[in-house]
Formats: C-alpha cells, structure tokens, sequence
C-alpha cells in the first residue's frame, strides 16, 4: 500500500507562503496513494517555473528539465517505458508558452501521459510578467499599460488538438483536483489538467476570492463528457461563471498501442546483445 | 604508344528528378560486385526537381579513399553538364550524349576526346520512361569500360523487386541497348576496367554504416526531425524500425529530438538523435541538461556550410568550435569525427558504449561529403564488440544516492522503475541524491566530479593514427572526413619521391596530445588541413596543447578538397 507520508519527502517545498501550488502538489500526492502506484514507478516531470519545483517535494522518481521541455522528455522516457506512469507538472509560462509547440503534438500523438498546467496567469519566478494566458488588459511588469494580446484558451486548444481527456481543475478545491487527477492518470491517453492556480504574490486580479466567487462544478449537472462541441462551447465560459470539471473524455489508441514494436515489452527491458545485422549489411554487397 | 588506365572517374550530369544519384549509387555497386573498389561523391542544389546535379565515382583495382578533379567519362543528361564540366575532363576523355539534344559542336572538346553520341531519350522512351535514360547509359559506360553485362541485370533486379517489378524487365531492356550499342561499335577507350576477385566489400556512406553501428549496439530509440544531410539517418531508421524493435519519432522540432533522446537515455533506452547544424543549434540548451543530468544521449551532427542556410546541400567542416563549446557551463562532452565509413561504423557501434559508461553527452561530427559519400569498404568487423553499459545497476543498493562521488567521477545509476529508491534528475545544480543545492562546496564538487570523468575517457582513448612514413620530414595533421583525400595524395606524393606522413584524429575531444607533440617535435614541416575557414582545429589544438601552426591548407568554398589540392600544397611547402 501507498501511503500519503511514503510520498513525503525530506525537503520542504520553496512556495510563497499560501501558493496554489501547494494545493496542488497535496492532490497529485493524494491521487497517487488512492491509486495506490508504487512510487518507484512513477516518474514526475517538470520543465522552469515555480511549478518546476514540485518533483523534489514528491517521493517519486522525478526529473525537472529546462524551460517549456517537460513534455518532449516525458515523452522519451513513456517511449523508453511505457510501464511507468509518466506525470508532466508545467505552468502557464512553460507548457503553454515556451513549450506550447510540444504540447499540442503530444495531445495530437495521445501519449499515455498526465499533463498538469499551474495556470497562474503569470509568471511568478520572474517576478510578475505578464504570461500566454493573462488576461487582456492585465497590468503586469512587463505590460505596464496593460496586455493587448487574447489569452489562450488552454482547454479549447486541447479540444482543437486532439487530446482525448481534457479537464480544468481548481487549487481551491482539492477533493476535485484529486479526482479529476486520479480520472486523468487512469485515462489511457492524453490528459490535460489546466488548473487554476492563484499567485498570491503577483496577480492581483485572478486571486483565490475571484476564482471562489466564479468556479461552479461542470459534472454536478448533466453534462455529456462525450460531446466535443458542448465541451467547446461551455470551456469559453470564462465571465461571472467558470466551470470546473471534466469537459471532455473519449477512448482510442494510445501512441504506444499503436506500435508494434512495444508489444511484447518497452523497450528497456528489451535483450540488446546479439543484435543480427546480417541480413541488412548484406544489402550492401 | 598508348598507356591503358585501369581506373575511371565517371561523371553523370543533369537536373534533379532525373535519377543521378540513384544510378550512381547502382554503379558503385556493380563495381563493388566487380571486385572494384568505388567512391562517389555528389554535388547537387537545393531543389527536389531541376537545377544541375552531378555525381561522381572514382573506380579503381586498390581501395579509392576519395573524390578526383580529373574526369574520364562524362555522361551529359543535358548540356549543362558539358557546359559546366568541360574543363574537368582529361584529354582522352569520353563524353556520352544523345546528339538530338546536344549539338556538341558548340562546345570546345578536344580532337582527343572520344564522343559518344547515343540516342538516349529514344531508347528509353521505347521502352519505358525519359527517365530511364539513367539506366541506357549505365549500361553504355559499362560497355566502354569493357565490364560484363550480367551482375548490372541481377542489380537492377534487386533494386525494382518487389514495390516496382514492372519495372525490371523494361530496365534491364534499356540497359542492355546502350550496353549493346557501344558492344556494337568498335570505340577506342584508355580507360578498361576488369572484374576482379570477389573480396567481400560493401559499397556503403557514413550515415548508414553509423546507423548500422547504431543498430548493433542496442539501439533502441531514435528521435530527429529531418535536416540535409543528416536525414537518411532518420529513413534508415524508420525502415527497420519492426525488424529491430526501435521506437523511431520524427518530432515537432530538434529542441523536442534532444529532450526526447534525454528522456529515453534517462529510463535507459539507447537513445539517438541526428541533425546538421541548424537544428544542433536548436538543441543546444538541451546539450547542457544531459550534461548536468548526467544522462547518457549520442548525437550525431552531419555539417554542412553555414552561417544560417548556408549552402545546405554541400559540405565543410565548420562547427567543430560550436559543437565543443554549445551550451551555457562548463560540462563534459566527447567528440567523434569519423575519417571514413569504417570510422563511422565504429562511432556507430561504439557511441553508446561510451555516453553510458561515462554517462555523458557524445556527439557524432559528419559532413555531407562523408555522410553521402558512398565507399567499397571491407565489410566490417564487429566480431568483438560487447556492450558495455557501465554502472548500470539492476537493483538499488541500500541509501542509493544517484550522484554518489566516487574516484573516477562516475556514479552507479538505476534506471526509474527501480524499486526500493527514487531520484531526481535534475537540471539545478545539485547534491549526491539530485536534489537542488547552491553551496559553494557542493558545488566545487559536482564540477570536479562531472569534469573528473573526462579524465579518464581520454585516458581510454587511442592516440591518433599515424599514416605514411614515419621518419618523414613532412607531417599532415587533419580530423575527420578529410582522412581519404589525405591519403590518396600522400600515395601520389610517395610517386613522386616526397615522403609525408599524416596524423589523423578520430577521436576529436578530448584531445589525445602524446603523439601529436612526438611527431611535431620530429617533423620540419607541418601542415595542418581543414574543409573550413578559421582552423577550427588548429584552435583546439592550440588551446590543449599552445602549439599555433604555421602553415595552414583551408577551403571553404562549400567543396571538400581534392587530392591534387594536398599534393600542391604539401609541394609548395618545401
């Protein structure tokens, strides 16, 4: 059995104090013992940013990469071992800026990976420019005048390409994030997690009160999480009303299914001595 | 008295789409099948139709090492190829066109050159397509250099079978008309090629003898995105990709290949990528995360002349500089720039065993010139190799720390899914577990302990080879692909009573000094020759050893160097 405090680790989280990245940090270490994954076979990858930080303050196998790559290692080692299960922590600077070209080719591919964006809407460690999903008129200190540009809208582009668990969780509330984590891991295939992650620090508009007044639970209605069309529509809703939940979730082949060559096992655990070269050398003669 | 030749540089001209280089490629092989030893090399635009293109193959009785200047047999597909090439042609040169579409006499050819006027275009329309006017003359020059028929029939019908069959009986027809249309005519050549004993060869380039390497050694994930000239990597791949269980991504971007290859050599798959420069520039900051991370990734940079675009589709040996300085730090990196296709084949084969017993970054230094340049070699011999995985540990000892500091900077690693322990890789500096630490002493060590594993990789590494004679008063120095040119020339140099001898790196970095300094020490005259601009080279030599060399042979004009260029040189020293 996993439990919580096998999943606690010596170093204490760098966090300001009252950052959503904690909450979502408790919920990733929750979902992973109500799983009951061994923590030796999961793997937590992270790219630059605050949410970066979160492999050390997992006991799991982590790597935190460079600015905007998490996606393209987790990729490698899913390939290399689709046995563990592969988790991506990004933020909003990372995953859907820097890094956005690798994200819509891993929803695009259905890698059977769990992506997690700590969408604070700037960026923190940095200390407070304006970030891809911003809101327009955002005064940050590198928009002193305010940012011209639409946010993106990262749920409607998971839709547009292609990743077949798309949800937006809440830091907020972790009894939802958890699930929505558990559900996401399970799923076989892409799922992107947007969260929304207040910065206590540095956004002074998208604050926990704003996201407390707005966030309401998409799946406690009837919503049919198979309807890619209502799942566009309703992830625009981003006024006095935000939904939360899980928009949209549908089944096929996952990247590795789709290779033979994973079939019989991954490939770290392939025989690589005594490779025949034979028959293709001879194709030289 | 006329002197027979017992060699031929063959030459085929025309625009892409054509079907030059695969021709080229079929007569190197009938070549090789003859007991002949070949060399091509190609020169074409960047474009997949038009433009000129030419292809090149050097045929001898003893190994051919590299291209020549000096044409014997031209066949002109249009008449840019005369137009462009007279000059290169010797006297008793041959010149193969189809006279309705040439009017030779505009041209100013010698009275000695042969002039062979076939109907190309006629023949290969009446039994198929224009195109196959590739194959009507193949068999024409076969003819002319007094070789048989029969092993040019068997290959067009491996190179058809199967996909195409229909093809084959239509080729071969084509083939055999231009063969019998000089049989038929009693043509005066100098140049007579004769079948000799079977040796065993192969006729193969550097990207595909690598890969082949790379296959042997375990290979079990690729990840590129396609670049000129590194691309038949990718292709060769992906087409034994099932029969060797390799998992072969073409990606968005090379940033997303480095990563990925990061990825997989960190969950323990033998893990490759392959680029030219542009995308090596695009993979740059992930050079510095496998070196941090100490993950074991081989990457293979095949050049070609830059800044930018460059030339993209001819050749220089000039990111030798880039490739040992890219990426922000000070970490530990190998360096490899096979001087042939053997040298390849053994980077190939070897690359691995290198990156993951000093789990480090190794990088691969091609050019185009060697990377397409195919070569009739002895087939190669793997016959002792072994894998050699390094500290690799099955189970996770008892308070594992994935950095431990050891005496030779190499600390025992477990792949993720080890049960019993977790690390983290990690791109902040950190301490023995991988865990983000900025103090001073950590730091010191953690530098000296990754940069400690150079040490002893150089200490491992073979010295440069020495050619030609060793008491010779004249030394070469040269790394990579120019070691055949160098070769042939120091053969023609030895004709002419001038002994040389030639010190050729491999192993590129870390630089292997004991000899070179020997050999300095020894020589009155040294030459150091490289296919760039600024003696890259020569820099790194100079920063290793304080040795600044005089006498500097440099070409960057997008073109590898000729022999002939060598021995002018070389004759100009004394």
């Amino acid at each position: 059995m996993t439990e919580l405090k096998d999943l606690n680790t010596k170093e204490i989280p760098t966090w300001c104090p009252g950052c959503g990245d904690f909450m979502i940090l408790a919920s990733i270490k929750k979902a992973v013992a109500d799983m009951n994954l061994n923590p030796s076979e999961v793997v937590v990858v992270s790219g630059i940013g605050c949410s970066a930080g979160l492999p050390h303050w997992i006991e799991t196998y982590g790597f935190h990469s460079i600015h905007g790559r998490a996606i393209p290692v987790a990729t490698g080692i899913k390939l290399a071992n689709h046995g563990l299960t592969v988790i991506v922590v990004s933020g909003d600077g990372d995953g859907y800026g820097i890094g956005l070209n690798h994200l819509i080719h891993a929803m695009r591919r259905n890698l059977d990976i769990t992506f997690i964006g700590h969408n604070n809407q700037i960026y923190g460690l940095t200390l407070g420019q304006t970030s891809p999903t911003s809101t327009q008129g955002a005064k940050t200190v590198s928009t002193p005048h305010g940012s011209i540009e639409t946010p993106i809208n990262p749920l409607s582009l998971g839709l547009a390409s292609g990743a077949t668990f798309v949800a937006r969780g809440y830091a907020g509330n972790t009894t939802q994030l958890t699930d929505l984590i558990v559900k996401g891991t399970k799923h076989r295939g892409f799922a992107l997690i947007d969260v929304f992650q207040p910065c206590v620090t540095w956004n002074k508009i998208n604050t926990f009160d704003f996201f407390k007044q707005r966030v309401y639970d998409l799946n406690s209605e009837k919503f049919n999480t198979s309807d890619l069309n209502a799942a566009f529509s309703r992830c625009q809703e981003l006024g006095e009303r935000i939904p939360t939940g899980l928009f949209y979730q549908t089944e096929t082949d996952t990247y590795s299914d789709d290779l033979p060559q994973l079939k019989e096992k991954p490939l770290v655990k392939q025989n690589i001595t005594n490779v025949d070269i034979k028959s293709v050398l001879n194709k030289y003669k | 008295m006329i002197l027979m030749k017992d060699f031929v540089n063959w030459k085929i001209g025309g625009e892409a789409g054509y079907g030059i280089l695969s021709v080229g490629v079929m007569f190197g092989k009938f070549c090789t099948r003859n007991g002949l030893f070949a060399f091509n090399s190609s020169e074409f635009p960047s474009l997949v139709r038009g433009g000129h293109n030419t292809v090149q193959l050097i045929v001898k009785k003893t190994p051919a090492l590299s291209q020549y200047f000096e044409v014997n047999l031209l066949v002109a597909l249009n008449a840019e190829t005369i137009e462009k090439h007279l000059n290169e042609l010797s006297s008793d040169a041959a010149i193969i066109f189809d006279g309705k579409e040439i009017d030779i006499k505009k041209y100013k050819t010698k009275k000695s050159h042969v002039l062979i006027d076939i109907p190309l275009t006629e023949i290969a329309v009446r039994h198929g397509k224009k195109i196959m006017r590739n194959t009507v003359s193949l068999g024409a020059s076969i003819a002319l250099l007094g070789l048989e028929f029969d092993k040019l029939e068997q290959l067009i019908k491996e190179a058809f079978a199967g996909k195409k069959d229909a093809l084959i009986p239509i080729n071969i027809a084509a083939a055999k008309e231009g063969f019998n249309f000089i049989k038929n005519r009693n043509i005066k050549f100098n140049y007579q090629l004769k079948e000799q004993k079977q040796k065993n060869h192969i006729f193969i380039n550097a990207n595909d003898a690598f890969s082949l390497g790379a296959v042997k050694s375990g290979l079990k994930f690729v990840a590129e995105y396609p670049m000129t000239p590194s691309s038949s990597i990718l292709s060769f791949m992906a087409a034994h990709e099932l029969q060797y269980d390799i998992v072969v991504k073409q990606t968005e971007d090379e940033i997303a290949a480095m990563n990925m290859i990061i990825g997989g050599g960190f969950a323990g798959a033998r893990s490759l990528t392959a680029t030219s420069g542009g995308g090596f520039s695009l993979m740059v900051e992930a050079l510095g995360l496998a070196g941090m991370t100490e993950t074991p990734a081989v990457v293979v940079e095949s050049q070609r002349p830059g800044p930018s675009t460059g030339l993209p589709t001819m050749t220089e040996q000039g990111d030798l500089m880039f490739a040992l300085n890219a990426s922000q730090g000070e970490f530990p990196r190998m360096i490899i720039a096979p001087g042939d296709v053997t040298e390849a084949f053994e980077a190939g084969l070897n690359s691995f065993n290198f990156a993951e017993k000093y789990q480090l970054l190794v990088l691969v230094l091609l050019d185009k010139y060697i990377s397409e340049g195919n070569t009739t070699v002895k087939e190669f011999d793997y016959s002792k190799f072994k894998i050699n995985r390094g500290k690799l540990l099955t189970k996770a000892p008892k308070n594992y720390l994935r950095y431990a500091f050891t005496s030779d900077g190499i600390s025992p690693r477990v792949l993720p899914g080890t049960l019993g322990t977790v690390y983290k890789a990690n791109g902040d500096e950190h301490n023995e577990k991988g865990v983000s630490d900025e103090s001073e002493e950590n730091r010191i060590k953690m530098m000296n302990k990754r940069m400690k594993k150079l040490d002893v990789l150089k200490k491992e590494l073979p010295e440069p080879k020495l050619y030609g004679d060793k008491n010779a008063k004249i030394s070469l120095i040269a790394w990579g692909s120019t070691k055949g040119i160098i070769l042939e020339a120091i053969n023609e140099l030895q004709k002419q009573k001038i002994k040389v001898n030639f010190l050729h790196y491999n192993y590129v970095f870390p630089l292997k000094e004991k000899k070179l300094l020997e050999l300095i020490k020894k020589s009155k005259k040294v030459l150091l020759v490289e296919n760039n601009m600024t003696s890259q080279f020569g820099k790194l030599i100079a920063q290793e050893t304080g040795i600044l060399f005089k006498n500097k042979l440099l070409k960057y004009t997008g073109r590898q160097f000729y022999p002939h260029e060598i021995v002018n040189a070389v004759r100009k020293l004394k």
